[in-house]
């Protein structure tokens, strides 16, 4: 089969496959740190750019894909991962998706190489950005920091989704045919994010919780069952292991360490994380009834939040102690002044531990027959506000161009609008 | 040459139409757009480099990715501004459809004029919906972003079955299947229309929108 092909382009193909697979690795790992990713167009050609795509190297990325390859391509019954997940400041974790590069045998000799095959993989790479935005775990990265952070570990030879739970859904981002066989992207993602049906010991978590009680119960049971975390687990396949406090992790991973201005990620730029965002990202995937909640059947509805990670939950604390409206705690600490102003006005009463409480949607000194859940929605969407677009460093000059130019538009738009406002702020009064 | 013509249907509030447009025009332009091309000696060409960003909606819990190009965010903006400002004032269980259709120019010679030829049209189908309270809106924000994602894979799974593509043009005819008028991408030539249909349901107006 291989013979088929020319010597040169050959060593092309081969070269094409090692940059992206190298490039799939940064697409992947970039788009679960937790920002927002932006990169210039270019009109000349650098030279540099592989696949005419300005993805950006992280060197660590590029050194623990290549140490994983070692020195081999990826081909038939040779696949490339890369294996996102999420791992708890209690020490827990759990495996979110897979990506998978591999190759099978179905050939295209017809293909040319130099040109339809680099045309094609850069199709691929620009589908690549796009899912990487859609599956579940990316809405989680963003979330990441005080109370999670996501990982990554590559792996080299057969793929491994056992890890996933069950249920885990399958999205293919694509296929490039190549006279050596065809290439294949594909992502596998957990759909069960119930943090307790990971832990394998522990059979009676699964289920609904049916009171304080036994939710307590449990809660005890699997905070002491700290299983071995997934990535020692993972690392017998000889993949490239990744751990806190190794160098790259805590670079690539935005570990939010309170004042350590040696971070060496921007911090400033990152909205502040309000712990109960993970448990409301995974709101549409489980529906258990949280722990400390005091009447399981009347919190059941739409809009009640689940306890996925009720292990996050301290040990021994009751629900007076750790009701926010009881005790308001602090907010945490922030990296900059404005985005701590920002976090404490829109956050009232989220507090590391306290957050998990949040999930108990009676607010106080609202009536029960008064719509109580209105109150509790509004607490719970005002408590997150999206971070201003204004307020991101992140922002290049020419967004700031563009920011400053769409600001006639935007005026003209508020001044049509201008009935509206009077009338919102005539409800107010 | 066969043309081939995928359709796409969201549901959306009034307020997330802009931003969901955008996503999924976005997102179809991203593939469908290189870096500017430089002919050299010999008919070879190289290529320059399309950046990406990434975009977070206001209305609705998803994010996407866009060519970094100002112009051409700047001209699909207008495009869809146009739309939503169409279907709202059409009514208010309007419904829309926005198109955006891939071509090849083919010269003809005098006195006919150049024939636009589509080889790949999208079409997205709106449904605009009223909501009654926060809850619902807030249940919506999330539903819709999830349905844009379906709507993402959709995207992707039709552009990575290869089909045709006009093949890779000459330094002279360039122009007859990219827009190359645009100083930092280089997308195929297209257009986008729309229709509106009122509540009565006949279609109200189509709108072309040259580029």
């Amino acid at each position: 089969m291989e013979s088929d092909l020319k010597p040169q382009d050959q060593k092309d193909l081969d070269k094409f496959i090692k940059f992206f697979a190298l490039k799939t690795v940064q697409v992947i790992v970039q788009a679960r740190l937790g920002e927002k990713i932006c990169t210039r167009s270019s009109s000349s050609p650098t030279g540099s750019d592989w696949f005419n795509l300005a993805i950006k190297d992280i060197p660590e990325v590029t050194h623990e894909a290549k140490k994983a390859l070692a020195g081999q391509l990826p081909g038939i019954g040779r696949s490339m991962c890369v294996e996102i997940s999420l791992k708890t400041s209690e020490g827990d974790s759990m495996e979110l998706e897979t990506w998978c590069l591999e190759m099978n045998e179905k050939c295209d000799k017809e293909i040319k190489v130099s040109y339809a095959v680099y045309n094609r993989l850069s199709v691929l790479l620009k589908s690549l950005l796009a899912i990487t935005r859609v599956t579940p775990a990316y809405k989680l990265s963003r979330k990441q920091g005080h109370d999670y952070v996501i990982l990554y570990r590559i792996y080299f030879g057969e793929v491994q989704l056992s890890g996933l739970g069950e249920g885990f859904q399958t999205v293919r981002v694509g296929v490039v045919g190549t006279p050596i066989g065809t290439i294949t992207l594909s992502c596998a993602y957990r759909t069960n994010l119930a943090f307790m049906s990971n832990r394998a010991p522990d059979e009676e978590d699964g289920g609904q919780f049916a009171g304080v009680q036994d939710s307590q119960e449990v809660c005890a049971t699997s905070f002491s069952t700290s299983p071995p975390s997934q990535v020692l687990h993972a690392g017998k396949e000889g993949g490239a292991l990744l751990m806190p406090p190794h160098g790259a992790d805590v670079h690539l991973t935005v570990e939010h360490a309170p004042n350590t201005p040696s971070s060496r990620r921007k911090e400033e730029g990152r909205r502040s994380v309000s712990p109960s965002d993970p448990v409301e990202s995974l709101n549409a995937f489980t529906r258990k009834v949280g722990a400390f909640v005091n009447k399981p059947s009347t919190q059941i509805t739409a809009a009640s939040l689940d306890l996925p990670f009720a292990a996050f939950a301290p040990r021994g604390l009751d629900s007076e102690e750790n009701d926010p409206m009881v005790h308001p705690p602090d907010s945490p600490p922030c990296p900059s002044p404005l985005q701590g102003s920002l976090h404490s006005q829109g956050s009232e009463g989220s507090g590391q531990q306290d957050d998990f409480v949040m999930v108990d949607f009676r607010p106080a000194f609202s009536k029960d027959d008064l719509l109580p859940m209105d109150l509790g929605t509004f607490y719970r969407e005002f408590q997150n506000p999206p971070q201003l677009a204004s307020l991101s460093l992140h922002i290049s000059s020419q967004s700031m161009a563009d920011d400053l130019d769409s600001l006639p538009e935007k005026l003209r738009v508020y001044e049509k609008n201008i009935d509206e406002f009077d009338a919102f702020v005539d409800m107010l009064q | 040459m066969n043309c081939r013509s995928e359709v796409l249907e969201v549901t959306v509030e009034a307020r997330q139409v802009e931003e969901a447009m955008l996503a999924l025009l976005h997102t179809i332009l991203l593939h469908r757009s290189t870096g500017k091309f430089h002919y050299k000696k010999e008919g070879t060409y190289s290529i320059g480099t399309v950046g990406t960003q990434d975009i977070d909606c206001d209305f609705i819990d998803f994010t996407f990715v866009r060519v970094s190009s100002e112009e051409l965010d700047r001209m699909i903006r207008k495009a869809v501004s146009e739309f939503k400002d169409a279907l709202s004032n059409s009514g208010s269980d309007g419904m829309g459809q926005i198109s955006l259709e891939f071509y090849q120019k083919k010269k003809s010679r005098w006195p006919f004029s150049d024939e636009c030829i589509p080889w790949e049209v999208w079409s997205i189908k709106v449904n605009v919906v009223n909501l009654a309270n926060e809850q619902e809106r807030q249940i919506c924000r999330e539903k819709v972003g999830e349905k844009l994602g379906e709507k993402v894979i959709n995207v992707v799974e039709v552009i990575n079955r290869h089909e045709y593509l006009p093949k890779m043009p000459t330094q002279s005819e360039v122009d007859n299947v990219f827009d190359t008028t645009l100083k930092d991408v280089q997308p195929y030539l297209y257009k986008i229309t729309y229709q509106i249909t009122d509540s009565l349901g006949t279609s109200v107006s189509t709108t072309m929108r040259r580029d």
